[in-house]
């Protein structure tokens, strides 16, 4: 009994949270568009005969007839795998740098780290603004040092955009790493070295593979919400940056297309789910053998 | 066959395998090691062995490669080996901890420093399946370190530093995680299979049992510093000092002043008014000179009668008994309060033993019995 009351709980939210604005966004990509309230035909309120009878996938079909759309699932697709890269390229140093460092240092280190979800994220992103604009700190900097003669063009832009995504996310993938890098024991490395490894050998085939659940982990945490991501693109991207999130505000707000909106979001959902289930068997499959 | 002993250690003209030559390493304000000159020979199963923070493991750990010298050096076969990492070094560890690859199979592990090699993959197949074989370890090896116990661990960790064949094996406190029955099968296994493979072993411990049974030298330490190095036996017979014999074993130790009575005995004083004891001893002891009488409770014997014979013989009463099951060690009041501990074997069942608490006694031994210690 105490069990079941245990395992209750999650799933209990699970359903709350999930699984019924799941099933109810699932319900809206399946109407029609409508001039009413709530903008979408057909409601409970028609019956059940006509209610089931009036669903269908239109609007999915709808969504491989304009190529904007699949543009935008690939063009996000391509941003978020592409700054998941380099967050784990710049997070991975900082994370073992973390986990090396004197003992004393590492709760200050960890701080630092966490430091920047204290003040509000728009205000982060419109910071960044100010830096990477034409007149923007960056600029200035760059030709007070005679790096550059003109200003770059970077705000407005798709650098803008990984920058800003690899910054806002960047704790995701350092505290995940750290935890499994904190966790190694050292004499691994030494027993590695002992038995013939350079350092550079012993970090390879010792350090990460051991801190790959951290990769795992942390790629995964910068990835999906980096795909759907769209503060960063409308905030620090140009026109020439597509992305599905972006699309998604726009045929919510601008066109008032929820039911579209809602076949995007499903979509969305799909191309996040398989690779977690995927993903999943692989290493229910590496545990069993 | 007259079969030859092995005591390289004697023999003038062997040459040491590791030499430290006054090797002293700092932390800090800390000195780990002071001071320290030893050799080490080839073939030995040589024991360190000490209390922790004695340093044992420091000197480990320099003759491994993570720890460098702070001065003095430590020659490997005539090398100095301080500039030598510890990839480059013709020596493997076993940790402590065994250090064994989570992520890889017993296999794996074991074949690890071979593929650092790059040897054909033939040859690492004969090489760990040799390795297998020689730790009984067949049916795990595609297991992952944490699908089997922890004896087998161990002894992966045994084949994992073997199968390089270093010239040096270091084995830190490799019994330590093991239970007391394991383990002394182990100590047995471990004596095999340096005896078949030749290598020469230094073993890192700070349980006295386990370096007197493996070891053929034992090198007793404390605060950085050689208190002695010596065979098993010597070391538990003819400690040097009142340190080493107390760290061995269980001991009295005397406390008095000497005198000469010529012919290498000597007196001890050890209390007023009592009858000196008599003791022989190799080294002088000036008139007067304070000293210490070790003595193994074993050596004593313990009688209801004055035995006549006997070289030393006191009269006190039985304070404490410690019943061991095959012994029995009794606690004897001295008059002026020393207490001696006499061990005697359990030969007779319990309900007829010949002494019981408060009885009067006398405890004797022999005049060879004992050594005299200076410090």
């Amino acid at each position: 009994m105490q069990r079941f009351v245990l395992i209750a709980v999650p799933y209990t939210w699970l359903l709350a949270l999930f699984l019924i604005p799941f099933v109810i966004v699932f319900k809206i990509s399946l109407s029609d568009i409508a001039l009413s309230i709530p903008p979408y035909t057909p409601t409970l309120e028609d019956g059940f005969g006509p209610f089931f009878s009036a669903l269908d996938f239109e609007n999915f079909v709808f969504l491989t007839t304009d190529d904007l759309y699949w543009k935008a699932y690939v063009s996000s697709l391509r941003i978020a795998v592409t700054s998941t890269a380099i967050t784990l390229l710049v997070g991975y140093p900082i994370a073992y740098a973390m986990a090396r460092a004197p003992e004393e240092w590492r709760a200050t280190l960890m701080m630092l780290v966490i430091l920047p979800f204290w003040t509000s994220f728009l205000i982060r992103v419109y910071a960044w603004m100010g830096i990477l604009s034409q007149e923007g700190v960056l600029n200035q900097v760059l030709l007070w040092l005679g790096v550059i003669d003109a200003p770059l063009t970077i705000l407005n832009t798709t650098t803008a955009v990984y920058i800003g995504i690899v910054y806002t996310y960047l704790p995701f993938m350092v505290l995940p790493i750290y935890a499994a890098l904190d966790r190694l024991d050292g004499a691994l490395i030494e027993a590695a070295e002992d038995l013939g490894c350079s350092r550079v050998q012993a970090f390879w085939l010792v350090t990460i593979p051991l801190s790959k659940n951290g990769i795992i982990a942390g790629s995964f945490l910068v990835f999906i919400p980096a795909l759907g991501e769209f503060v960063i693109p409308s905030l620090l991207g140009g026109s020439g940056t597509l992305m599905i999130g972006k699309v998604l505000w726009e045929e919510f707000f601008n066109n008032r297309d929820w039911p579209v909106a809602s076949a995007v979001a499903v979509i969305l959902l799909l191309i996040l789910i398989i690779p977690i289930i995927l993903f999943q068997r692989n290493q229910q499959r590496q545990e069993e053998a | 066959m007259a079969e030859t002993i092995f005591a390289p250690w004697d023999d003038p003209t062997e040459k040491p395998l590791i030499r430290f030559r006054n090797v002293t390493k700092r932390f800090g304000a800390f000195t780990a090691i002071d001071d320290l000159t030893l050799d080490i020979f080839e073939r030995e199963f040589f024991a360190l062995l000490g209390p922790s923070g004695c340093g044992k493991t420091t000197m480990m750990r320099m003759l491994a490669g993570f720890e460098t010298p702070s001065e003095g050096t430590i020659e490997l076969a005539g090398q100095d080996i301080a500039a030598v990492p510890p990839n480059k070094r013709a020596v493997n560890m076993m940790f402590q901890s065994y250090a064994l690859f989570p992520h890889l199979s017993v296999y794996d592990n074991i074949a690890f420093g071979l593929r650092r090699d790059s040897l054909p993959r033939a040859d690492i197949d004969a090489r760990v399946g040799e390795m297998l074989k020689l730790t009984r370890l067949e049916k795990f090896a595609r297991r992952k370190p944490h699908q089997i116990s922890g004896g087998q661990r161990q002894r992966v960790a045994l084949a994992r530093s073997l199968a390089k064949a270093p010239k040096l094996l270091l084995l830190d406190e490799p019994l330590g995680a093991l239970d007391a029955k394991l383990r002394q099968a182990t100590q047995f296994e471990l004596m095999d299979i340096q005896e078949k493979t030749g290598t020469t072993f230094v073993i890192v411990t700070h349980d006295q049992e386990e370096a007197m049974t493996v070891a053929s030298r034992v090198a007793v330490m404390d605060e950085g510093r050689v208190m002695q190095v010596a065979t098993p036996e010597r070391i538990y017979e003819a400690p040097e000092s009142v340190y080493v014999a107390d760290f061995i074993g269980d001991v009295n130790i005397v406390p008095g002043t000497a005198r000469a009575v010529g012919d290498g005995l000597f007196q001890l004083n050890w209390a007023e008014d009592t009858v000196p004891f008599i003791a022989a001893s190799e080294g002088a002891f000036s008139e007067g000179q304070a000293c210490h009488l070790a003595i193994r409770p074993e050596k004593i014997a313990i009688s209801a009668e004055r035995p006549p014979e006997a070289e030393n013989a006191v009269h006190g009463k039985v304070l404490d008994i410690a019943y061991l099951g095959n012994l029995s060690t009794y606690h004897v009041e001295l008059p002026g309060g020393q207490v001696i501990k006499a061990q005697t074997a359990n030969t007779r069942r319990i309900s007829r033993r010949s002494f019981t608490w408060e009885d009067p006694v006398w405890v004797s031994w022999t005049k060879t019995a004992g050594v005299l210690l200076d410090q």
